[in-house]
């Protein structure tokens, strides 16, 4: 993974001592609320409904295990003992005190972490596939782009006070595993026909009140241009995103509002003006960047067959692993989502001990992804039993990867100031329900969010959920049919809302509809496009 | 009945306005009348409180509960972890949210 140069190290711990003054004059009484506000959400710390809470950057959630080390003790030592893995492949804690903030980042600061550009309108985390540098579909290892991405937008005095937050992502394969079109920017680093590498650009995407799939603006930019495309692509936003209202604000109402051929046309036209003022970074930079994304020394020649003698080993292994680039190799996902928990948690202990799983047994390599699991990408085979037992003993082996129990959920109304509803309940809730059936309703992706922002990305879920208020009630709208994938789609809202326990059932009757009308190998998301949304409705409210 | 709460400006944590400082505990909430902008306004200049609000709340034999349930969840903690509230040894407590 990459490590830090003297510069970033030297960014990080200024920033540090930056953020430590300022904490000093708030407390001293020197900065008030209003002028200290933007400058902590700058540093990732919110003020949330119990207690700040802290968001550390993750970039593009790879984690090695000196930083989980670290994350578990930031969590014992200053937090109540755990902390929350979220849908931007970050990590997030509930219960920070102000005078505290500091020295957490100073403790970040020793394992090159901070938590820059995790708030505020500017760009945030990139994101990318969890299973980077390891998955036998990607065309390239799309990590050093991502990386390259993260330099260039870190403390962009440009792109600082953007009208809204604005998210990318980078993928390099055909399956997309990063909801890489419901972003702001999204990349996908793809091959022409004479072998050259280059990106695929689409511009407009996200969830939030107003969902939009985005539209490919090129599909092919240079490799060696990709950043200035991006450039142009924040440039135009900048210039015409809507800052008098907020919720008009993102790029994905721009090109709505312009159409993607003109946002194209200026897109292309401010391109055209930026290969002249030479902003690309060196070509030798995004080298040294790769040498930090090397494949790790695999063994060759070793056995690739698994025993499979233990049912529940086998289970596991058929659900949660992914077929290696390597021979002899395998891509673990662990679970963070046992029955009737919550979703993302994971405590201090657990944190560690996947940190030191990693060391053992995955070349010091985590990812943390954007389904709220971790990933240990680069397992050999014949450690996955040994591996398999400790992550049992430990309630981190649950086998329920992309099925019903898998759940996406934000954190609603217990942690959220901007929540309507609880999502962690709910989720719980259909978790004890129907994990017992996860095997006959096979994949299944199900995402509940708290309030219309869509943490819990609700528009992409197979099926989804939407908590609203209703005069103070806690009411949940169900959506069927949204996809994440290459073949991404919107859920629609299948009628009235329904109370706590009554999304619960609608859950339920909505599998059964399916298990109903299946034909063949269908998945749920392939009869509800098959069937549309009648059946449904008449199951649900007829 | 009104009442005020904020978080304390060092650690975050959720208070009540009790008529003479901010207490941890909602029960402990006073009625501020017409008084709560010029509380606030006072409290917050004295850093004893932070991004405090007035809402409404009822006054009944089980104590002060706040009108909205993002305030009663804010009063008690988070309903998914009863360890982690005000009373993590009543397992009945969260039902006061609902």
């Amino acid at each position: 993974m990459y490590r830090y140069d003297q510069y970033d190290q030297a960014m990080v711990d200024t920033r540090v001592e930056e953020f430590r003054d300022q904490v000093r004059r708030r407390l001293e009484g020197h900065l008030p609320e209003e002028a200290f506000r933007p400058l902590r959400l700058m540093n990732g710390l919110y003020l949330q409904l119990h207690a700040y809470m802290l968001r550390v950057a993750v970039p593009y959630g790879t984690l090695n295990s000196a930083q989980m080390q670290v994350l578990g003790d930031i969590a014992d030592k200053y937090d109540r003992g755990y902390g929350h893995f979220t849908t931007r492949q970050n990590i997030q804690y509930n219960w920070i005190k102000l005078e505290d903030a500091p020295d957490i980042l100073a403790d970040l600061a020793t394992v090159e972490m901070h938590a820059f550009q995790t708030s505020g309108n500017c760009i945030r985390n990139t994101t990318s596939d969890q299973y980077a540098g390891a998955a036998a579909d990607e065309v390239v290892d799309p990590r050093p782009y991502a990386e390259l991405i993260r330099q260039w937008s870190t403390v962009h005095p440009e792109f600082n006070f953007l009208p809204r937050k604005f998210k990318m992502a980078v993928i390099a394969s055909d399956t997309d595993r990063a909801a890489m079109r419901l972003h702001d920017i999204g990349i996908q680093i793809v091959k022409n026909e004479s072998g050259e590498l280059g990106a695929a650009l689409y511009a407009g995407g996200g969830m939030g009140r107003t969902p939009m799939i985005a539209p490919c603006i090129n599909p092919f930019v240079p490799i060696g241009q990709m950043i200035t495309y991006a450039e142009a692509c924040l440039r135009v936003y900048n210039r015409h995103g809507r800052r008098d209202n907020k919720y008009k604000a993102r790029i994905k109402i721009l090109v709505h509002e312009l159409g993607k051929d003109e946002y194209t046309r200026q897109v292309e036209a401010e391109f055209a003006h930026l290969l002249t003022q030479n902003i690309e970074p060196p070509a030798a930079e995004l080298e040294r960047i790769k040498t930090f994304f090397a494949d790790p020394p695999f063994e060759t020649g070793i056995p690739d067959e698994l025993d499979r003698s233990d049912p529940a080993f086998a289970r596991w292994v058929d659900t949660n692993c992914l077929t290696h680039k390597q021979p002899g190799y395998i891509a673990v996902t662990i679970s963070l989502k046992p029955v009737g928990g919550i979703p993302g948690d994971a405590s201090a202990d657990q944190i560690r001990l996947m940190g030191d799983l990693a060391k053992q047994y995955s070349f010091d390599e985590l990812r943390v992804t954007h389904a709220q699991n971790i990933v240990l990408p680069h397992v050999k085979k014949a450690d996955l039993y040994a591996l398999w037992q400790v992550l049992e003993a430990n309630g981190l082996g649950t086998p329920n990867l992309d099925l019903i129990g898998d759940i996406i959920a934000c954190p609603g109304l217990d942690y959220c100031s901007l929540a309507n509803a609880r999502s962690i309940p709910v989720a719980q809730k259909i978790s004890e329900r129907l994990a017992p059936r996860e095997a006959e309703i096979g994949e299944l992706k199900l995402k509940i969010s708290g309030c219309i922002n869509a943490c819990g990305h609700h528009h992409a879920g197979h099926i989804g959920i939407l908590g609203v208020d209703r005069k103070g009630v806690e009411n949940y709208q169900l959506l069927l049919g949204g996809c994440e994938g290459a073949d991404t789609s919107l859920g629609q809202i299948t009628g009235p809302g329904f109370d706590e326990d009554g999304i619960v059932g609608a859950v339920e009757k909505a599998t059964e509809v399916y298990l109903a009308n299946k034909q063949g190998e269908e998945r749920f998301l392939d009869t509800y496009r098959r069937i549309g949304m009648a059946p449904f409705k008449e199951a649900l409210y007829g | 009945m009104k009442i005020l709460t904020g978080n304390d400006l060092k650690t975050g944590a959720v208070t009540w306005w009790d008529g003479v400082q901010w207490s941890l505990h909602v029960e402990d909430a006073v009625d501020v009348g017409e008084h709560a902008d010029t509380i606030l306004a006072r409290e917050e200049a004295a850093r004893r409180v932070n991004s405090a609000y007035a809402i409404d709340a009822v006054k009944d034999e089980t104590g002060v509960r706040p009108a909205h349930i993002k305030d009663r969840i804010r009063a008690l903690g988070p309903t998914v972890r009863p360890d982690l509230t005000l009373k993590p040894a009543d397992p009945e407590a969260g039902n006061w949210v609902i």
